[in-house]
């Protein structure tokens, strides 16, 4: 094992261009609409008395909460691609994989060195929207359980979208070839769920099973969901680097 | 050191590499010459444990390239053709990376990039980024990662393009000054280059080899047979009669030098295994020819490269 090399000059790479920037940028510009017009609602509803009379249940866990963690799995779709399509295109691109390849890493150790600085960057962005819970809990108080699951439900969902971007991008020299097709990816596993109601195309929906994680639920379904979508892709991935050796 | 036996590659229906077998000892320095599209890259990334040979076995410090690449892959250092370094990143962030991506112990790490930045010249711009630096001083600072690591084998492809004069010769004495302790492979265009560093050279054509020897008995080989350059002193024509009809000559022609009156100069080229120095002489003799003067020509490096390239061409 011998990873953290390449994890390390990965990292630094991402920042050293502008890329992280942008997509930390817009993912947090984006986020805090979404949080903005979330608590906007919530307040201006606890203002104005029920209509049909009586007491009313205001929830803020339901009402804002749920909502952010919603929607931040859907930007994530979005920003996601942008994360994972430079990793191996770059290096194929620019031609320093040819020396990359004569250096005692294995393929795992690309792979995983790569795969955790693409995570690393995702888990800075993702620890930076925690001052949103933060606010909440200044003016109200969120259930802890629902943050928990859910900020554990993006890392696992994210998890697997790196995995299926650094598969792409392992296939090709192209960024931007990379970024569309993870993309596109990404959308018919989340758009799958509509094809009707066919059970288990529902089941291989990646956002489907972020629902349960949203409403605080962490179910092991879930779980190795998430766990084998990554697990196929990195083994994919695997698959791709060590047919150099045979394309020549 | 290293072994090739009977290593063939294919790319497809392409045969890049057929039965190349050679060996190079410990601490010998070896020109790999030959055209391009020889086979010359395609050998260098079997040796380097970059690809597999489709048969045959390649064996680098003791290691199967098929079965140990990595271990191959921890005791050598590749300079590429067109090296490119990753150009966000410092000249001593980089020369770090790349020792650690060797596993250059941690201690060690240090003193080894600061050794090979000073021997590459490179002290003066450690702190900068690769991507501002000239092409001579990327070309040192990949010369600088393929040593990092103090490898027992160092595999060279144009080590000197991009350089001035004055670096390319400082650039030369410094893999000279590595012969011993490193086994060095070095590919080039550059003739002068491997007469100037390498003991030994393999020439490659079409995938094949078709010379291999010292560069010594390779440029001496003349002094017996090959070709010889006679003055002489009397009319000629009969002369060059005489001299084409002997065994072995391949052709007779002046060199144009005709320094006074009645004296030519003639080049009898002739085989590299045949003696003709006795029966020029006899001849030119016989031929009632005044003998002024009778040399072997010693036969430089490019001459032998092309005659042994066009020859099995």
């Amino acid at each position: 094992m011998n990873f953290l090399p390449v994890y390390v000059r990965e990292l630094r790479s991402y920042f050293t261009s502008p890329v992280a920037y942008v997509v930390m940028l817009f993912f947090l510009l984006l986020t805090g609409v979404f949080f903005m017009v979330f608590v906007g609602d919530f307040s201006m509803a606890s203002m104005n008395p029920n209509p049909y009379g009586g007491a009313r249940s205001l929830n803020v866990t339901q009402a804002v909460v749920r909502p952010l963690l919603g929607n931040m799995s859907v930007i994530l779709l979005f920003v996601m691609p942008l994360i994972t399509m430079k990793p191996f295109a770059e290096e194929k691109k620019s031609g320093t994989a040819e020396l990359l390849f004569t250096f005692p890493l294995s393929d795992l150790d690309l792979l995983l060195g790569k795969y955790l600085a693409a995570l690393s960057l995702f888990a800075a962005m993702l620890a930076l929207t925690l001052i949103f819970p933060m606010f909440i809990a200044i003016y109200s108080e969120p259930e802890m359980g629902t943050l928990i699951s859910g900020y554990l439900g993006l890392v696992l969902m994210s998890m697997a979208f790196i995995a299926l971007g650094l598969f792409i991008s392992s296939l090709t020299e192209n960024q931007i070839i990379a970024a569309i097709a993870t993309f596109a990816m990404l959308l018919i596993f989340w758009i799958i769920q509509w094809t009707g109601n066919n059970p288990v195309l529902r089941h291989l929906s990646v956002l489907e099973h972020f629902n349960n994680f949203a409403q605080g639920l962490i179910d092991t379904r879930d779980v190795v969901y998430y766990l084998s979508f990554t697990l196929l892709w990195m083994f994919l991935t695997l698959r791709v680097l060590e047919s150099k050796k045979w394309r020549g | 050191m290293i072994q090739l036996d009977r290593v063939n590659k294919f790319y497809g229906d392409l045969h890049a590499l057929k039965d190349i077998t050679f060996r190079i000892n410990k601490g010998e320095i070896v020109g790999f010459l030959g055209p391009n599209g020889a086979g010359k890259t395609t050998t260098m990334k079997i040796l380097n444990g970059f690809m597999p040979a489709s048969s045959g076995s390649a064996e680098v410090a003791g290691f199967q390239a098929d079965k140990d690449p990595l271990e191959i892959k921890r005791r050598i250092g590749y300079l590429p053709e067109n090296v490119s370094l990753y150009m966000d990143m410092t000249v001593n962030e980089y020369l770090r990376f790349v020792a650690r991506a060797k596993r250059v112990p941690r201690r060690e790490l240090r003193a080894k990039v600061d050794r090979v930045a000073g021997q590459c010249g490179l002290t003066d711009v450690t702190n900068r980024l690769i991507g501002s630096l000239s092409k001579g001083y990327r070309q040192r600072v990949g010369l600088a990662q393929s040593i990092v690591s103090d490898p027992e084998v160092l595999i060279m492809d144009e080590p000197t393009t991009g350089l001035d004069p004055a670096q390319i010769v400082e650039i030369r004495n410094l893999i000279k000054s590595f012969a011993g302790e490193h086994t060095i492979i070095l590919s080039t265009h550059i003739l002068q280059e491997v007469s100037a560093i390498c003991e030994r050279v393999i020439i490659i054509n079409d995938g094949r080899i078709v010379t291999e020897d010292s560069l010594e008995n390779l440029t001496r080989s003349a002094d017996k047979g090959g070709n010889v350059l006679v003055r002489v002193q009397g009319d000629i024509a009969a002369l060059r009669k005489c001299l084409q009809q002997l065994d072995g000559v391949t052709g007779v022609r002046e060199t144009g030098e005709r320094a006074a009156g009645d004296e030519w100069e003639l080049l009898v080229a002739a085989d590299k295994d045949s003696d003709i120095r006795r029966a020029v002489a006899e001849s030119v003799v016989g031929a009632g020819c005044g003998l002024l003067e009778l040399r072997p020509i010693r036969l430089s490096l490019e001459e032998i490269y092309i005659q042994t390239i066009t020859r099995n061409a």
